[in-house]
Formats: structure tokens, C-alpha cells, sequence
């Protein structure tokens, strides 16, 4: 089989273009349609199908296809790397079924898909954030009945979601937010946003770009529309804080990103480096240097991810 | 009989009429009348399969019932039919105004969040934002129902039966309902619990000036608790009347049957 590149793009190719038929990506577009219509909102779709398993980002996958246009600018990212295998895989498999240009900087891109992080970098108007999600709905931990929680957002009965925040400070004496912290988004749908670190929570409300999630398995689609007021819960006096770091990023001396601990050897040595590694790569061409700059960790980054 | 009547206030809380509820052809509870004052404990006695739980569903708003209606005095509302509110209203109403206390603490607790967390939920249901006084409120509550406080953020799962009991108690009474439905209160529990557990039920019942609606079937508890009486049978109520009353001259063949055939030691 020959790869098929935009030079050979016959017309009728676009019947299926990014890998969806047209009648499922205009069903994914309503869906997003209604997402953003209703912010935070858990639309269900018609979930496809896709050629990976569940759980590796099936839902973030049919959200960019449904988006996705041959003149856009593409980026994907697992955790905060753009050269994890998941990520590439993924951008791999838009370069070949949609014939886009992809990059792993970020504001060059127009689609970012992701997991766990949003880029360090502010996103800007015309970018859409794409976000996979294993577990759409947040109350779920707490009250399994599918048709009690939809009935729970609909008459906004939210006090229950404080019940695990309850749970937190009683174990940990504060709110301890990790991953997937939940918001309120125009105070009125409870909203999980994925999995990603509550580091991020604060750059989802008033971003200028759109935010759009997806759960394949759950089959369901929500979106953060541009300029959206998202509050993480806390109690009064509990308030959300994020995470900080006593070190600074190893490589590129960064104070203010998300870091990653990497165990180095077996006697306990370690270090911190940025998450994004986008993020530190540009930082520390324009010189920005750390207390272990030049360790091989940067060396393997430079390697090509595809 | 004096202090009863001082006790319990003029005005019905609920009002219950003529409730009938098929599953089907097969008859549920049939005809059931009564109303429920503000401090009452109104006992339902009868064997398995009497219609008492049943009843107790119906009133309680979790089974709409074939005919008749319940109408109860809420805080937001005033006296409505329960059935006729819509849901949202309904369901606020019930964690405004309810408690429900299960048989089995299983179906009244969330097993996966600790005794604590347990305790103050209806707190937060009802807009409790504030950590601090909620936890304290909890432990206030938890020493009301003689429960071990050092062990407030275990698992329902390592309580025994009546801890876990207790806690579910607790949970159902923190918010200062204005009626609590009790299926069963003590049914799995040792005598010896029991007797500890419905002493604390009766104390807290009289301090706190509830309505209660109690299912049993074990006449040492209706006698225990209840203020008035109902015995069922086959889905009808038989007879009703004081507890003391129905219990020491009992009118009806099946309640002679029912209160000569307890158990002597």
C-alpha cells in the first residue's frame, strides 16, 4: 500500500478525509456545536470505532478529525511531550489520513491534542485545545447510576462533588488537587476537565482559545468556549491552590512550568525538568540555562520524533 | 398522655389519603389513611410482606403510588402533594426536610468515602462550602451518637453493624430534617446493640422534637418508640391506635395473633 500524500489528493478522497466519513464528522460537529452552545455540557455522540484501542485517546482523535482541514497546523502531545509514542503515533496518523502539517511548537499550531497538559505557553485565538478524556463525568466516583448524575446536573445538585473534596482535605489536611480537578464552567454544569494536572485548571477559564474534550469509550463531547468563566472547586476555607515546585527545571532553570521528577540512578539522585518539552527546548535555545544544562536528557530530545 | 399531647403539635406535617399501590394485580398496599403531627412517632407493625415497606416507599416519595395522595408541610412550600411538586422541587425538598434511615447500612451510606465524609454530605448538599464547621458539626454529631471519633475518616466497610448504624443515624439527622422515615432501624443488629441503639434513637427522637416514621416488625421496638400504632396486614391496615393501646388490648384477631406469639424469655 502507498502512502498517500497531498500531491495524489484525488477529489473523492475527501469522502473520507482524516480517516471519518462525512456523515459521522457531521455528526462530531454538531456534537461539538452544542458543546460549545452549552459550555460544559456533556453532549453524547455517536462514538466510532478507531484504530487504536480504547483509553489511548479515541475520543480526542475523532474530535480533531472532525475538525481537522488540510490547510491546519497540527500538534500532539502526551503528558507534555511532543515525542512520547502515543503522540506520535497520533500525529503520525493525521499526517497520513489528512495530509497536515505537523510541528511541535506551539504557536505554530491551529489543533492541539493532548492528554494530560496544556502547553506552558498561552494559547491564542484560533487554536483549538483538544483534550482526550477517559472519565467524562465527574460525580462518577461517587453515585454510579448514570441516569442519578444526569438528573444531578440537570437540577444542579452539585453538593456532592464537595464530598470527595471533603474526603481530600480529611486524608491530606488540604485540598490537594492532582489531575483532573473539577470545575464549575459559568457556574453551571460540573465539569471534569481530563486528566490534566490542576496546575492547568486556571488557563481553561477566560482562554482565548476553544477547548474541546472528547471520550471515545464514554462517548461523550464538551468544550470550554473562548472567554468562559471556569472556577475550580474548593471549600472557603480550603482555597484551590496549584502545584509548586521547590526546584527549578534542571535543564532550562524555569521557575514558573510544571515539572517532572526523573529518577537518574538507584541511589535516590534525581532531577526536575520541564514537562513541556517544547517549552524547555525554546527556552534554553534563547539561553536560559540550568543547574544540570547539557545533561544527555536534552541531547535526546534534539533526535528527531519521527 | 398529657405530656404526648404537649409534645405534639395540632397541625398535621403529613397527610396521607386513601394511598393504594399495585404492583400489576398484585396488591402492594391498599386504602391507607392517616396524618402525622410534628414530634410523632408513628410505628407499622405486620408480618413480611404486609405492604409496610411498601407504604413506607410510597410516603416517602420513592414510589409514586396507584391512588390517593401525600401531602406534606415543607419548608419552601407549605403543605403540598408530594407526587404533584416537580422533581427538582421534590428532590430538594427531600434533603431539605427528610432522613431516611435504611435496614441495611449498605443502601443509606457511600461505601467508598470514609464515616466523615459520610456525616456531612446532606451538609453540603444543602450549601455547605465552609470545611472547618462542617467538620466540626460532624464530630459534634458523631459524640451525639456515641460514635468512636478517632475513627471518623475510616471506611463504612471497617465499621461493625452498629457503627456503621450509628453512622447512618448521624447522617440522616445532621441537617435538622422535620421527618425521618426508619425501615427497620435495628434490624441486623445484636440484642445487646439494639438495646443501646434504640435508647439513643429514642433520646435523640424526643431532644430534637421529630416525626418519625418508623417500619418494624419486632413489637419490642414499636413499643420502644412509637407513639401510635398501625398493624398491617395482606396490604391493609387492620387496626390503629396508641401503641400502648393496640399492644395491651389488641382488637383485631391477627393483632392477638401477632402481639400473643413475641417471644417470652
Amino acid at each position: 500500500m502507498s502512502v498517500q500524500t497531498g500531491s495524489n489528493n484525488a477529489p473523492e478522497r475527501y469522502y473520507n478525509y482524516a480517516y471519518l466519513d462525512e456523515q459521522t464528522k457531521r455528526m462530531i460537529r454538531r456534537a461539538i456545536l452544542k458543546a460549545l452552545a452549552i459550555p460544559g455540557y456533556q453532549v453524547p455522540f455517536g462514538s466510532r470505532e478507531m484504530p487504536v484501542p480504547y483509553g489511548w485517546g479515541t475520543g480526542g482523535i475523532q474530535l480533531t478529525a472532525a475538525i481537522v482541514g488540510p490547510d491546519d497546523v497540527y500538534k500532539c502531545i502526551d503528558q507534555g511531550a511532543d515525542d512520547t509514542t502515543n503522540a506520535v503515533s497520533i500525529r503520525q496518523f493525521f499526517a497520513k489520513v489528512a495530509d497536515v502539517e505537523t510541528t511541535e511548537d506551539t504557536s505554530e499550531a491551529t489543533i492541539i491534542q493532548s492528554r494530560h497538559r496544556v502547553p506552558e505557553k498561552p494559547l491564542k485565538a484560533g487554536q483549538v485545545m483538544v483534550l482526550q478524556v477517559p472519565q467524562p463525568e465527574p460525580l462518577r466516583f461517587l453515585e454510579p447510576r448514570e441516569t442519578e448524575t444526569r438528573a444531578m446536573h440537570a437540577y444542579e445538585e452539585y453538593g456532592l462533588q464537595y464530598v470527595a473534596l471533603y474526603e481530600r482535605v480529611a486524608r491530606v489536611g488540604r485540598i490537594n488537587a492532582g489531575a483532573g480537578h473539577p470545575v464549575m464552567v459559568e457556574e453551571r454544569y460540573l465539569m471534569s476537565p481530563s486528566p490534566i494536572p490542576a496546575f492547568d485548571n486556571p488557563k481553561l477559564g477566560f482562554s482565548e482559545a476553544i477547548y474541546l474534550l472528547g471520550a471515545g469509550r464514554e462517548k461523550r463531547i464538551y468544550a470550554v468556549p473562548p472567554y468562559t468563566r471556569v472556577r475550580s472547586l474548593d471549600f472557603e476555607d480550603h482555597p484551590f491552590a496549584v502545584q509548586t515546585w521547590d526546584e527549578n527545571c534542571a535543564l532550562c532553570g524555569a521557575d514558573d512550568a510544571y515539572l517532572d521528577e526523573v529518577v537518574l540512578d538507584d541511589q535516590g539522585a534525581k532531577m526536575y525538568v520541564c514537562s513541556d518539552s517544547h517549552h524547555c527546548a525554546e527556552r534554553r535555545e534563547a539561553g536560559h540555562v540550568g543547574p544540570m544544562a547539557g545533561h544527555q536528557l536534552a541531547q535526546a530530545e534534539k533526535e528527531p520524533a519521527q | 398522655m398529657n405530656a404526648l399531647s404537649s409534645r405534639i403539635e395540632s397541625t398535621p406535617l403529613l397527610k396521607v389519603d386513601g394511598l393504594t399501590k399495585w404492583y400489576g394485580h398484585i396488591l402492594g398496599c391498599r386504602d391507607v389513611s392517616f396524618d402525622m403531627r410534628a414530634g410523632e412517632v408513628l410505628g407499622i407493625v405486620g408480618e413480611s410482606g404486609s405492604g409496610k415497606t411498601t407504604l413506607l416507599n410510597c410516603v416517602s416519595g420513592k414510589l409514586p403510588p396507584s391512588a390517593g395522595s401525600i401531602q406534606f408541610e415543607t419548608s419552601r412550600f407549605g403543605m403540598s402533594d408530594i407526587y404533584a411538586m416537580s422533581e427538582p422541587d421534590r428532590r430538594r425538598m427531600q434533603r431539605e426536610d427528610w432522613g431516611f434511615v435504611h435496614q441495611n447500612p449498605r443502601d443509606g451510606l457511600r461505601m467508598r468515602v470514609s464515616g466523615g465524609a459520610n456525616v456531612a454530605e446532606p451538609m453540603m448538599s444543602l450549601g455547605g462550602r465552609h470545611y472547618g464547621k462542617m467538620r466540626q458539626a460532624t464530630i459534634d454529631w458523631l459524640e451525639r451518637v456515641e460514635f468512636d471519633t478517632g475513627r471518623i475518616d475510616d471506611r463504612p466497610a471497617n465499621f461493625s453493624g452498629g457503627m456503621q448504624q450509628r453512622i447512618q443515624v448521624a447522617r440522616n439527622l445532621i441537617h435538622g430534617p422535620k421527618l425521618v422515615f426508619m425501615d427497620e432501624p435495628t434490624g441486623g443488629l445484636d440484642v445487646s446493640v439494639q438495646a443501646r441503639l434504640l435508647d439513643l434513637l429514642r433520646e435523640l427522637v424526643r431532644d430534637l422534637r421529630l416525626a418519625v416514621m418508623i417500619v418494624t416488625h419486632d413489637m419490642a421496638v414499636a413499643r420502644l418508640m412509637a407513639d401510635r400504632l398501625m398493624v398491617m396486614k395482606s396490604g391493609q391496615v387492620v387496626e390503629t391506635g396508641l401503641t400502648d393501646q393496640v399492644l395491651d388490648d389488641p382488637q383485631h384477631p391477627y393483632t392477638q395473633i401477632l402481639v400473643s406469639s413475641v417471644l417470652q424469655i
